[in-house]
C-alpha cells in the first residue's frame, strides 16, 4: 500500500549534493602522489612520542560511500550520546516522516533525535544496545515506500548567525562527535567565557585500523567539510583551523586542497601514520607541539578538536536545517564478503547491514565476532539486533579462524621487556600498573601511577609478548575506583 | 557468535616463546664456535649445563604441581649462557652444581620467569666462583690438536673430587708459550697486551663463549634488528666503558690499556649483549635503562682496574640487576601532560 506522505515543512528539493567529479571517486590516488607524500614525510614528520604501528587494513579506502536499503524496522536508543537521554516527542502508533524530530534534548548535556525513516512508531521499549544492556529505544516500522528524501527541514541562512545561534543550531540537529566519542558537539563547541580558542584542529587522522569512513568523507564531501569547518571556527571564535591527515591518505589531501579557503585560515598538515594519532591529545601534540595538561581539556590550551565526519555533516545539515539521521559506516573485516562504506540510517540493525554486505549469506548464524569501531578500541557486541547509533564508526566482523588466531591462549608472567612502556602514548608504565592490578592495589595505581591518564588506547595490550590483558585490567580498575567513589 | 573479547581485538603477535627462542638461536653460533675452539670438552660442558638447567626447572614444576614451563625456552637460555661464561676446562660435576645454583637460587627462589632479580646464569657463575675458586681460574689454550678426540683432563673429574693439575697437558697441547692467563689477567698482573685481532677473532684465552667479540656482536645485532634486544643497554654499557677507559688511558697511557682492549676483552661483549639485556632483570623506564647500562659499563671498568679480580663484568651486571627495581621506581616515565615525573617512594 502506498502511503500519502504529507511533508510537514516544505516539499523537498533534490537533496543530495551534486556528485563529486569522478576522479575523487576512484580508489587511492596516483602513485606519484603517494611517492611525493612519502618523500615529504621522510624529512618532516609531525608526530607524537611512542605509539604503535598495527597493520592498517584499509582495504575499503577505495570504496565510494554507497547507500544501504532501509531495514524494515529500526530502533533508536534515546541515549546515543554521552549525557542525559533524549525525551520522546512521539507516541506509539504515530506516523513520522524522515527528518522529523522524535525526541528532544533533556538539558544542556543532551541532544535531540530525528527519525531516519518515514513510517510508524511501533513502540517505545527496551531494546539491545552495543553494551549488551537493553535500553529505552523508539522502534519505528519503516514504510516500504519510504523515500530517501528528507521531508522535514528548516533551512537557515547561516551567514547571519552569531556563535550562540550556531551552537543552538548544532544542538538542534542532534550532532555528536562522530569519531566514536558521541559527545554532544554543541557542548564541545561551547567555550567558557574566560577561555580563548586560537586553533580549531580538524581530525582527519582515522588512525584506527580498518576504518575508512572519514577518509572517504574527506574525498567525497570536501565542500561540506570546509563549510562545517567555517561554522565551527565561528562558533568557537578560532582564527585558524588545521586539518591533520595521516600521511597514508595522500588522496584525501589532494581532494581537499582545491577547497581550502584562499584566505589561508584553514591549512592542512600531514602527520605520521601511527596509532593513536587520532587521539585528541596526540594530534594536538603532533600539529602544535602542545601538551594538554593531565586531567585537562584541549580548550585549556586554546584548542578545540573536531572530527572530519562531524564537521562534514554539520556543513551539510546546518544550512539545510536538517537533523542527523544517517552517518557513514565502514563495514569490513575478515568475514565480510562485500566490504565498503555506507550511508547507514541511524537505528538500522547490525544484522541488516551484515546481510547487505554478504556476511550472513547462506548461514544466518555463523560463528562471528562483531565489533563496533576499529580493532584497537572497538566494542564487541552480543546481539545482531543492536542498532547503528551516532557513535558507530565501523562494523568489523571477524570469522572463526581470525578470532582463533588472535585469541591469546597462554598468558605468561610479565617478563619486564618494557615494550608496553615504549608503546604507551601517555608515558605511563603499564607493566607496573599491571602488576599493581594483579595485586589489587588500585589506590597506588591511581595515586602513584596516574591510572586516570590512561585513555584505554590498547597499545600496551597490543604489544605485550606475555599476552597480559593490560588495558582490560585498567578498564576494570577504573570501573572499580569509580564505583568506590560513588 | 563465538567470542566476546574486549579491545584490542588484534595483537602484534610477539610472544614470550618467540623472543626466547630467538635468543636461543642467536646464542647457538656462539656456542658452536666455542665447540670449534675447545672441542669435546666445550660440547659436554654445554650439554651438561643445559640439561641440568632444564631438569632443575622441570623438577621444580613437578614439585610445585605446575605444568611444565620448559616451553618458554628461558631455562634453555640460562643453560647456554651459563656454559658460555665458564672456563672450557671446568669439571662437569661443578658445572652441574653451577646449573642447579643458577636455576634454584637465581630463578626459582624468586618465583620463576619474570620474577627473578638477578640474571640466573650469573648467579650460577658467581656461586661456583666462590665455591671453586681455583677451577674457575684454570684456563686452557684453544685449538688444542686433539680437541675433538679427547677431553681436557679436568672435564671428567669425578663428582666431589678436586680436578687434577693440568699444567703438563696444557704444555703438551699448546704450540707456543701458553701462559694460562686471560688477556685481562695478562694485562693486569703481567702488564702485557693481547693483539686486537686475537680478541676479535677469538683466539685469546677466555671462557667458553667470551672469545670472539665479532661473532657475539653479529648475533646480538640479529636480535636487536628483530626488536628482541634492547639496543640501549649494549650501547650505553659499551659506550660508558669505552669513555671511562679512554679517560684513564689519556691520564696515564703507560699504565692503562687503550679503550679497544677494554671493549674486546673478557666478557664485556657477551655481558653487554646477552646478560645485561636479560629482560626480567633490567629496568623498563627509559631513563632507568640508560642509567642502568651506563652504571654497569663504569663499574666493569672500575673493577677491572682497581678491584682484586681481573674481570668485572659479572659483578657489575649483578650490581646493575640489584639496582634495576630501584631505578625503575625512582626514575619513572614522564606522563604526558604532566610537567615532571613524580618520584614515588619505593
Ligand atoms: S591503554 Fe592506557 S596504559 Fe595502555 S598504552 Fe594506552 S594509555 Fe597507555
Ligand atoms: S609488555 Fe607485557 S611483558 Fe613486557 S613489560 Fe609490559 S606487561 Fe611486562
Amino acid at each position: 500500500m502506498v502511503m500519502e506522505i504529507r511533508p510537514i515543512m516544505e516539499r523537498s528539493r533534490a537533496l543530495e549534493a551534486p556528485p563529486p567529479p569522478s576522479s575523487w571517486r576512484e580508489g587511492p590516488s596516483s602513485k606519484s602522489l603517494e611517492l611525493y607524500s612519502y618523500i615529504v614525510s621522510l624529512f618532516r614528520r609531525k608526530s607524537f612520542a611512542r605509539g604503535v604501528h598495527p597493520d592498517t587494513h584499509k582495504s575499503t579506502a577505495g570504496k565510494p560511500i554507497r547507500r544501504l536499503p532501509y531495514a524494515p524496522r529500526i530502533s533508536l536508543p534515546l541515549a546515543q550520546h554521552i549525557g542525559k537521554p533524549a525525551v520522546p516527542l512521539v507516541r506509539p502508533g504515530e506516523e513520522v516522516v524522515r527528518g522529523q524530530p522524535i525526541a528532544r534534548a533533556d538539558g544542556f548535556l543532551s541532544v535531540p533525535l530525528h527519525s531516519p525513516v518515514t513510517g510508524r512508531v511501533e513502540a517505545i521499549r527496551l531494546h539491545p544496545s552495543a553494551s549488551g544492556a537493553w535500553v529505552e529505544s523508539i522502534i519505528i516500522h519503516a514504510y516500504a515506500s519510504s523515500t530517501q528524501e528528507v521531508l522535514w527541514r528548516e533551512p537557515r541562512d547561516m551567514d547571519s548567525l552569531g556563535p550562540e545561534e550556531i551552537l543552538a543550531a548544532v544542538k538542534d540537529c542532534g550532532m555528536v562527535g562522530l569519531g566514536g566519542a558521541a559527545f554532544p558537539s554543541h557542548v564541545k563547541l561551547s567555550i567558557p567565557p574566560e577561555r580563548r580558542i586560537h586553533t580549531l584542529v580538524v581530525n582527519g587522522c582515522e588512525c584506527e585500523p580498518y576504518l575508512t569512513c572519514d577518509h572517504r568523507t574527506m574525498i567525497e564531501h570536501p565542500a561540506d567539510l570546509m563549510r562545517g569547518i567555517g561554522y565551527a571556527m565561528r562558533a568557537v571564535g578560532a582564527r585558524r583551523a588545521i586539518i591533520g591527515v595521516e600521511d597514508n591518505k595522500p588522496d584525501a589531501v589532494a581532494a581537499l586542497t582545491p577547497f581550502l579557503p584562499t584566505d589561508g585560515r584553514v591549512s592542512m598538515e600531514m602527520v605520521q601514520t601511527k596509532y593513536p594519532q587520532g587521539a585528541e591529545k596526540m594530534l594536538i601534540k603532533s600539529l602544535l607541539n602542545l601538551e594538554v595538561p593531565a586531567g585537562g581539556l584541549p580548550l585549556d590550551i586554546g584548542v578545540v578538536v573536531n572530527n572530519v565526519g562531524t564537521l562534514t555533516l554539520l556543513g551539510r545539515l546546518l544550512p539545510a536545517g536538517e537533523g542527523l539521521t544517517e552517518r557513514v559506516v565502514t563495514v569490513t573485516g575478515p568475514a565480510v564478503k562485500r566490504p565498503g562504506n555506507f550511508w547507514v540510517p541511524l537505528g538500522t540493525p547490525i544484522r541488516h547491514v551484515l546481510q547487505c554486505s554478504g556476511v550472513l549469506d547462506g548461514d544466518p548464524h555463523p560463528e562471528l565476532e562483531v565489533v563496533l569501531g576499529g580493532s584497537m578500541m572497538g566494542q564487541a557486541i552480543t546481539s545482531l539486533d543492536t542498532p547503528v547509533t551516532k557513535g558507530v564508526t565501523g562494523i568489523l566482523v571477524y570469522d572463526r579462524e581470525s578470532v582463533m588466531r588472535e585469541t591469546v591462549t597462554k598468558v605468561y608472567p610479565c617478563i619486564k621487556c618494557g615494550e608496553c612502556v615504549q608503546a604507551c602514548p601517555m608515558g605511563l608504565n603499564p607493566a607496573l600498573l599491571g602488576m599493581l592490578a594483579a595485586k589489587r592495589d588500585y589506590d597506588s595505581m591511581s595515586v602513584d601511577y596516574h591510572l586516570a591518564d590512561c585513555f584505554e588506547c590498547g597499545c600496551c595490550t597490543w604489544v605485550c609478548p606475555s599476552g597480559i590483558p593490560l588495558v582490560q585490567q585498567f578498564r576494570a580498575a577504573k570501573g572499580l575506583l569509580r564505583a568506590r567513589a560513588a | 557468535m563465538t567470542e566476546l573479547r574486549s579491545a584490542p581485538h588484534e595483537r602484534l603477535g610477539l610472544s614470550v616463546e618467540s623472543i626466547m627462542l630467538n635468543v636461543v638461536l642467536a646464542l647457538l653460533p656462539i656456542a658452536l664456535f666455542s665447540i670449534w675452539l675447545y672441542g669435546l670438552s666445550a660440547l659436554v660442558l654445554l650439554l651438561t649445563s643445559v640439561i641440568v638447567c632444564l631438569a632443575t626447572e622441570r623438577l621444580f614444576n613437578h614439585l610445585s604441581g605446575q605444568s611444565s614451563t620448559l616451553g618458554d625456552w628461558s631455562a634453555m637460555i640460562t643453560g647456554i649462557l651459563l656454559a658460555l661464561v665458564l672456563p672450557p676446562s671446568f669439571p662437569l660435576w661443578m658445572t652441574a652444581v653451577a646449573a642447579v645454583a643458577a636455576m634454584g637460587l637465581g630463578k626459582i627462589l624468586f618465583g620463576g620467569l619474570g620474577m627473578n632479580v638477578f640474571n640466573p646464569a650469573l648467579v650460577g657463575r658467581a656461586f661456583v666462583q666462590a665455591a671453586f675458586p681455583s677451577a674457575i681460574a684454570t684456563w686452557v689454550p684453544s685449538y688444542a690438536p686433539n680437541r675433538f678426540h679427547e677431553f681436557i683432563p679436568t672435564t671428567l673429574t669425578p663428582p666431589l673430587m678436586i680436578p687434577p693439575d693440568i699444567t703438563a697437558w696444557t704444555k703438551a697441547v699448546s704450540a707456543d708459550a701458553f701462559t694460562g692467563a686471560t688477556p685481562l689477567a695478562m694485562w693486569k698482573f703481567q702488564h702485557q697486551l693481547t693483539a686486537p685481532e686475537d680478541l676479535i677473532l677469538g683466539i685469546a684465552t677466555a671462557s667458553v663463549g667470551e672469545t670472539s667479540a665479532m661473532l657475539i656482536l653479529v648475533c646480538g645485532l640479529y636480535l636487536a634488528l628483530r626488536g628482541m634486544l634492547d639496543w640501549r643497554i649494549p650501547v650505553g654499557m659499551m659506550g660508558s666503558a669505552i669513555a671511562l677507559a679512554y679517560a684513564f688511558h689519556l691520564y696515564n697511557p703507560d699504565f692503562f690499556p687503550p679503550p679497544f682492549f677494554v671493549l674486546l676483552s673478557g666478557g664485556l661483549m657477551l655481558g653487554a649483549l646477552f646478560m645485561a639485556t636479560d629482560m626480567a632483570t633490567s629496568p623498563v623506564t627509559p631513563l632507568a635503562v640508560w642509567v642502568y647500562a651506563i652504571l654497569i659499563g663504569l663499574v666493569t671498568v672500575l673493577i677491572r682496574y682497581f678491584g682484586g679480580l681481573s674481570e668485572g663484568v659479572m659483578y657489575a651486571i649483578l650490581f646493575g640487576n640489584a639496582l634495576a627495581p630501584l631505578l625503575d621506581r625512582s626514575l619513572p616515565t614522564r606522563v604526558f601532560g604532566r610537567r615532571k615525573a613524580r618520584k614515588v617512594a619505593s
